[in-house]
């Protein structure tokens, strides 16, 4: 089960790295935020997985709680480059 | 290992290949429509899936899980296309072959180009 858990992480870490190169060199704005929300998404999913490593239900309100503050965080950032804000 | 192990191992697997391959879409895709298309609905299917295995794995925690799945599940799709709709009525659009861009840019026609209409005035 552990091997499992090690594999899951390394893969998700490796995701997470390459979202990054492309938020940190993206041309564009958009797609720094297309970078972000995959961040959040992986992360979320990685609060929930070490939530079930270190036997904390805690996590898993933290996670939803990030959940919420991602997808609010994109929507103002689309709403601001259309130019409605 | 009982059943449910093996279940929560398996959702678990098939969660973080997904994550992985929308973090690798997101580097590798060469234009922003591309990079939504990949980052978006690839990381929907792997956060569900793992967030289900952690669900399956410790069965106490299955109802919080899926109040997780079902954010996920509503809130990624509406991310998408806030975004997407706003980097088009910016002026950002998608790369397409010019014999192509009758059939497949369709949206024109609802918000028509930025571009176009200075290109036509200079």
């Amino acid at each position: 089960m552990i091997y499992i858990i090690y594999i899951a992480f390394s893969l998700m870490a490796l995701g997470m790295i390459f979202s990054a190169i492309r938020f940190v060199k993206g041309p564009t704005a958009a797609d720094r935020t297309v970078a972000m929300d995959t961040l959040t998404t992986i992360g979320v999913a990685g609060l929930v997985l070490l939530g079930y490593i270190f036997e904390r239900f805690i996590y898993v309100d933290v996670a939803l709680v990030y959940a919420v503050l991602g997808f609010i965080g994109v929507i103002v950032i689309a709403r601001y480059l259309e130019g409605a804000l | 290992m009982s059943v449910l192990d093996i279940i929560g191992g398996v959702l678990l697997i098939v969660g973080s290949v997904f994550l992985f391959l929308g973090g690798l879409g997101i580097f590798r895709m060469p234009d922003t429509y591309n990079r939504l298309q990949a980052g978006t609905k690839a990381t929907t299917l792997g956060g569900m899936s793992l967030v289900l295995g952690v669900g399956v794995l410790e069965p106490a925690w299955i109802w919080k899980s899926l109040i997780i799945i079902i954010f996920i599940a509503y809130s990624n799709p509406i991310s998408s296309h806030a975004l997407a709709r706003a980097n088009y009525r910016r002026g950002h659009y998608p790369y397409i072959k010019s014999e192509d861009k009758e059939k497949m840019d369709a949206y024109q026609e609802v918000v028509p180009h930025k571009k176009e209409e200075k290109e036509d005035k200079a």
